[in-house]
C-alpha cells in the first residue's frame, strides 16, 4: 500500500465515521519498501489540495519519519524549476514509499487491520459489519 | 451456462484455480478491456489531467491495467484473496485492498475523482450468509461510495443483472444514496452481447457524462412491441384475412387468390 493511500483510508466500521479520533489510523510494526515509480508532478499537485497534512505528519511519525515540515507545502507548480525539489521529495514519500507488512489500528474502536503482502485486509468480522 | 453468482459467494467462487483461469483467458481479458474502455468513455474525464480512480471489484487488475495505460492512478477493492494474489503476481500499479463492498468503501470523504466497477456489483444482490440483507448492503455500498467521491465525481459500473428486479434494486439504492443518472444498455438487441452500464454522478459536474453513442433503446423497443399488438387489435376483418393468407402463402400452402370480394359479407339474395 502506498503512503499516499494512508491519507485516505479510514476505519470501515460505520460508527467510527463520525468520530474525530478514527482518522488517520495508527500504524504499527510496519515494514516499508521503496519502489521506483514514474515521476508524475501533475498528479502530486493534483492530490496535494485534498491531502490532510496533519494526518500525513502523524502517519509519517508512526512510521519513524519525523523530519516532515509542520505545514503543507503550497503554491507548487509542476513546470516551475524551484518547486521541483519539493515535488521530488513528495513523490518519493507519497508514491514510492510502500507499506508491505504491518498493522493499522483504529483509534476509536480499536479494530486492527492487518497488511500482508502490501494488501490491507478490510474484511470485517460479523459483529462489526454494518 | 449457469451464472457464477448462483454457485457460491465471490470469495469462495474465485479460488486459486478459478482466478487463474479467469485472468489467463484471452477472451475474458479482451472483454474486460473493452468494457473498461467503454466505462472510461462514459465517464468522460478531462484529458491530460491526472485523476485518482477507485476500481470496485478490481479482481486481478485486468481493468486496472487499462487504467494505468490511460495514465490514471487507481486503488482497487476486491473480496477474493486469490484474485488479489493473482493481481500481485501480475505486478499491477494500483493499491489493492481486500474488502467487502457490501460493508462500505473505507475511504474518507472526497478522496476520488471517479470510480468504475466492471462485472462486480451484481454480486451484492445475493445474500450469501444468514442474516444478510442485500438491500442494506447495496445501500451501505452506495452511501459510502457517494461520500468517498468528490462533489461532481462520476461512477460507471458495468454489471450483469440476473433479472429486472435486480437492476431496479441497484438503481433504487443508488438513487436513495443521492446519485443522479441512469442505465445505459449497449447492444440491446443481442442477448449475448447486451451490456448494462450504470452511469451515476455525485452532485453536479462541470463535464457531463458522455452519452454519445448511447441510444435510448429500451423504451423504443417496448414501443415496437406495443405497436404490433395494437395493430392487431385495430385491424379490420379484411386486413386480418389478408394477413393470414400471406402467412399461409409463405408456408407454401395453397391459398385462394386475392380479389375485391375478399372478406366481404355474403348478402342474402333476396
Amino acid at each position: 500500500m502506498k503512503f499516499l493511500t494512508t491519507n485516505f483510508v479510514q476505519c470501515a466500521v460505520k460508527s467510527c465515521h463520525s468520530s474525530l479520533t478514527s482518522f488517520p489510523l495508527q500504524y504499527e510494526e510496519c515494514q516499508l519498501v521503496q519502489q521506483e515509480q514514474d515521476y508524475n508532478p501533475e498528479f502530486i499537485v493534483h492530490m496535494l489540495e485534498r491531502l490532510d497534512w496533519n494526518a500525513i505528519v502523524q502517519v509519517a511519525k508512526d512510521l519513524g519519519n519525523e523530519s516532515l515540515p509542520a505545514n503543507k507545502p503550497e503554491d507548487l507548480d509542476p513546470i516551475m524549476e524551484d518547486s521541483q525539489a519539493v515535488l521530488r521529495d513528495l513523490h518519493t514519500l507519497l508514491v514510492e514509499t510502500q507499506i508491505v507488512e504491518g498493522k493499522m489500528v483504529c483509534k476509536n474502536c480499536g479494530h486492527i487491520y492487518y497488511i500482508k503482502n502490501s494488501i490491507p485486509n478490510f474484511l470485517l468480522p460479523p459483529h462489526l459489519a454494518n | 451456462m449457469s451464472r457464477p453468482e448462483e454457485l457460491a459467494p465471490p470469495e469462495v467462487f474465485y479460488n486459486d484455480t478459478e482466478s487463474f483461469k479467469y485472468t489467463s483467458s484471452t477472451r475474458v481479458q479482451h472483454i474486460q478491456a473493452k468494457m473498461t474502455l467503454r466505462a472510461l468513455e462514459l465517464l468522460n474525464l478531462e484529458p491530460d489531467t491526472p485523476h485518482f480512480i477507485l476500481d470496485l471489484g478490481c479482481g486481478s487488475g485486468l481493468s486496472g491495467e487499462i487504467l494505468t495505460e490511460e495514465g490514471y492512478n487507481w486503488v482497487g477493492l476486491d473480496i477474493s484473496p486469490s484474485m488479489l494474489a493473482t493481481g500481485l503476481d501480475r505486478d499491477v500499479e494500483g493499491d489493492l485492498f481486500l474488502a467487502d463492498l457490501g460493508n462500505g468503501v473505507p475511504f474518507r470523504a472526497g478522496t476520488f475523482d471517479a470510480a468504475i466497477s466492471i462485472s462486480a456489483i451484481q454480486w451484492l444482490c445475493n445474500a450469501d450468509t444468514a442474516g444478510v440483507d442485500p438491500k442494506k448492503r447495496l445501500l451501505t455500498f452506495f452511501n459510502t461510495l457517494y461520500a468517498s467521491l468528490k462533489r461532481g465525481g462520476k461512477f460507471v459500473a458495468q454489471f450483469y443483472p440476473m433479472n429486472d428486479s435486480q437492476t431496479e434494486s441497484i438503481m433504487g439504492a443508488a438513487k436513495v444514496a443521492g446519485f443522479g443518472g441512469g442505465l445505459v444498455i449497449d447492444d440491446p438487441e443481442s442477448k449475448r452481447h447486451k451490456k448494462y452500464y450504470l452511469v451515476l454522478t455525485a452532485g453536479m459536474s462541470d463535464r457531463q457524462i458522455n452519452l454519445a453513442g448511447a441510444e435510448m433503446d429500451a423504451p423504443q423497443q417496448t414501443d415496437r412491441k406495443m405497436n404490433k399488438k395494437l395493430k392487431r387489435k385495430l385491424e379490420n376483418k379484411k386486413e386480418f384475412i389478408n394477413r393470414k393468407k400471406e402467412t399461409m402463402r409463405r408456408r407454401g400452402k395453397k391459398v385462394a387468390e386475392d380479389s375485391k370480394f375478399t372478406g366481404r359479407k355474403r348478402r342474402p339474395r333476396f
